[in-house]
């Protein structure tokens, strides 16, 4: 997969020169549950989706994290969360230092022009009825901007920014590819030069070759407006790509977080070693070499979510512990200040997980 | 789409550049089908005309010299008071029990019922339309009290209350307007409320919101261009229905109150007659006939050109008949290859 993906946008970042001026977004303790309603005639309350339970992140200016998890972890809840486009339970987002947690929609409109979403499908986030040009130019319409020739001449630049042939602004998306698509996307994203753009999974769509070229897009735009990418994806290869830095869900809590290379080399946190085992390798022979650590189990419902360690039903190094008291994100073993994990039991360098390591052998 | 078609496209591409990068509109695409639709040409030919008539109708008078509501007692009736048949004094059409020209108030009928189909259908359209869109948008407390209150104008016996209307504030064309609009939006609204809960779920409406777009933007430039669709099939099945509404409330007496001419109420007269003056019932019924029908066929017209899946089925049978022809006219030509043999 990383041959597909010829250039490497991360930069390392000096941990050192750390302000708090380099911090775009900060996550404090977000909580967003959404109510279960009972049957009946009048709708009772009966439970909470606990999607994101106390979540903690930074975004960094001009750099890129990158959130991982499986399908239901609270991901894009979390995105839509920083993107206020629902109602946060409790916890604080800010952005600059101003706090937007549920603002008013009058209130959030200036930061709306900040912060802006790249949705996970190119065929249902782009208006099936609206031509690309309206599309695009549609924040500018909803900003008031620019108007006429103006928005006009502003949409094809974009256009012509993207790689899209400027000329096309009268089609419809329908007449475009998945890859297209996708472009009009971030091209649409783009038009107010946002700080931040929320990337829902941008590429989880495309096939792998249009994902190289997408990502090569995002990673040339950031350098030219300086943006800064909260970078959504289940493909860890992708997120290794684009990211600086990377968190990993797990029901709705953070796992493990920290630089990439440090998740992605001495991950700590079980969990994580068993996502990075489960990503298919592009070279056969370190195929065979890897031992892959099959979790039992589906993930447990969100509504009545384990107690202690979220993982520990379906962890292979789960104690009594773990099912008794829910581990603090930290650091462990020695690591740097930046890299933590939750876990009472992290992994040691070179342990290995695989359970039946000799017969997974193919 | 034939071979032809390609060129003619691939031709149109190299002389206007600019067509070409200009993608059809559903609109566009959903017209071009219309037309290749036999039946639906026919029923907006039909209606065409009789619009055509419908306006025309004071020409017809100063034509014919009868007035609508003018009673010829001695030319437009024989010796014992019955109505004269067509074309006898220059009744095109005979004439009704008091002596007026059947072809005139069949005309002035066709204004009442056209004029009546098209405004209740818009005011409800209008009304249903804004009333399922918040209802289904917003949710909630709203959406609560508004389908509880379309629930309430669907139960509610429709004729039951234009009778009591028309008993108690006498019959007139405002409670029949009134009347057909209060009982048709609901339908509508119901349509457009169960489109809309499943549109707001669509990634383009958040990715509006994340922009920034209000409800009403979001409302009525993201989710009602989405829903116009079935809207207008509705909108277009409704119009003949409203048309046999009217023609049922004057036909009972409780509708346009005579002398007004209506289809309805002309035929409510000519019950008395029908025995003697065969033309008393049949012209006012043809046209009603024919008028709704035609309203009808059309909606299905609308409904089929809609769906992207009968494109397949005109095209085949263009390519089919294409072939045919040129079979014909060239005996040694080989008919032209269409995709779909090119896919066999």
């Amino acid at each position: 997969m990383s041959d597909t993906l010829p250039r490497d946008a991360a930069q390392p970042r000096p941990s050192a020169a750390e302000t708090e001026d380099d911090v775009l977004v900060r996550v404090e303790n977000l909580v967003k549950h959404f109510p279960v309603h009972g049957g009946g005639l009048i709708r009772r309350v009966v439970g909470q989706v606990q999607a994101v339970d106390g979540v903690s992140l930074v975004v960094r200016r001009g750099q890129t994290l990158g959130l991982v998890g499986e399908t239901g972890c609270g991901k894009s809840t979390l995105a839509r969360c920083i993107a206020g486009l629902i109602p946060v339970t409790s916890g604080k987002v800010t952005f600059e230092g101003r706090d937007i947690t549920n603002l008013s929609r009058g209130a959030m409109r200036p930061f709306r022009r900040e912060i802006q979403m790249i949705f996970q499908d190119p065929y249902g986030s782009l208006n099936p009825r609206h031509r690309v040009g309206a599309i695009i130019g549609e924040p500018f319409a909803v900003h008031k901007t620019a108007t006429g020739a103006e928005r006009k001449k502003a949409v094809q630049e974009l256009m012509e920014r993207v790689g899209l042939n400027p000329e096309h602004f009268n089609r419809f998306p329908a007449e475009f590819s998945g890859g297209q698509r996708q472009r009009i996307g971030v091209a649409r994203a783009l038009a107010l030069r946002p700080k931040l753009v929320i990337c829902d999974e941008p590429v989880s769509a495309l096939d792998v070759s249009i994902q190289a070229q997408v990502l090569n897009l995002l990673s040339d735009l950031q350098g030219e407006f300086g943006l800064s990418y909260l970078f959504i994806a289940h493909d860890l290869e992708v997120v290794r790509h684009v990211s600086n830095d990377v968190t990993v869900m797990y029901l709705g809590r953070i796992a493990e977080s920290g630089p990439k290379d440090q998740v992605y080399e001495t991950a700590r946190h079980p969990y994580t070693a068993a996502l990075l085992s489960a990503a298919p390798a592009a070279d056969p022979d370190a195929a065979a070499q890897r031992r892959r650590i099959i979790l039992t189990g589906d993930v447990p419902s969100p509504i009545n979510p384990p107690e202690g360690c979220r993982f520990h039903p379906r962890c292979p190094k789960a104690q009594d512990l773990c099912g008794e008291r829910e581990p603090v994100l930290e650091t462990k073993l020695g690591d740097p200040v930046t890299h933590l994990a939750a876990c009472h039991f992290p992994l040691q360098a070179g342990e290995i997980l695989a359970r039946d390591a000799g017969r997974d052998r193919r | 789409m034939s071979v032809t078609e390609l060129e003619f496209q691939a031709h149109a591409a190299e002389s206007a550049p600019e067509q070409a990068i200009e993608g059809r509109s559903q609109w566009n695409l959903t017209w071009r089908r219309l037309l290749s639709d036999k039946m639906a040409i026919a029923s907006i030919a039909v209606i065409l005309v009789m619009v055509a008539l419908a306006i025309a109708a004071p020409l017809f008078v100063s034509l014919t010299g009868h007035g609508p509501e003018q009673a010829f007692t001695n030319s437009g009736t024989t010796r014992s008071g019955a109505p004269v048949s067509p074309g006898t004094h220059g009744f095109f059409l005979g004439t009704d029990y008091i002596g007026r020209d059947l072809l005139v108030r069949t005309l002035y009928g066709a204004r009442i019922s056209l004029f009546v189909g098209i405004l209740t259908t818009a005011i409800a359209t209008v009304a249903g339309v804004a009333v399922g869109l918040v209802a289904g948008y917003f949710g909630g407390w709203v959406d609560t009290v508004l389908a509880r209150f379309i629930d309430t104008a669907l139960a509610f016996p429709l004729l039951v209350l234009a009778l009591a209307l028309a008993a108690v504030l006498g019959p007139s064309l405002a409670i029949v307007i009134a009347v057909i609009s209060f009982f048709s939006w609901a339908g509508i609204s119901r349509i457009v409320r169960g489109q809309t809960l499943s549109l707001k779920e669509k990634e383009y409406i958040e990715a509006a919101r994340s922009l920034g777009a209000g409800p009403s933007r979001i409302m009525f430039i993201h989710i009602l261009p989405n829903l116009l669709g079935p809207v207008l099939v509705l909108a277009t099945l409704y119009i003949p229905t409203a048309v046999v509404f009217e023609a049922t409330l004057s036909f009972l007496g409780l509708g346009i109150p005579p002398p007004t001419p209506s289809w309805g109420n002309i035929l409510g007269e000519a019950q008395n007659y029908y025995s003697v003056a065969w033309w008393y019932v049949v012209f006012p019924a043809a046209a009603l006939l024919v008028t709704t029908l035609a309203f009808n066929l059309l909606g299905d017209g609308i409904r089929d050109a809609m769906d992207p899946r009968t494109e397949r089925i005109f095209a085949a049978r263009r390519g089919r008949r294409k072939n045919k022809r040129k079979a014909a006219t060239e005996p040694g030509a080989l008919p032209p290859l269409t995709v779909s043999e090119l896919g066999e």
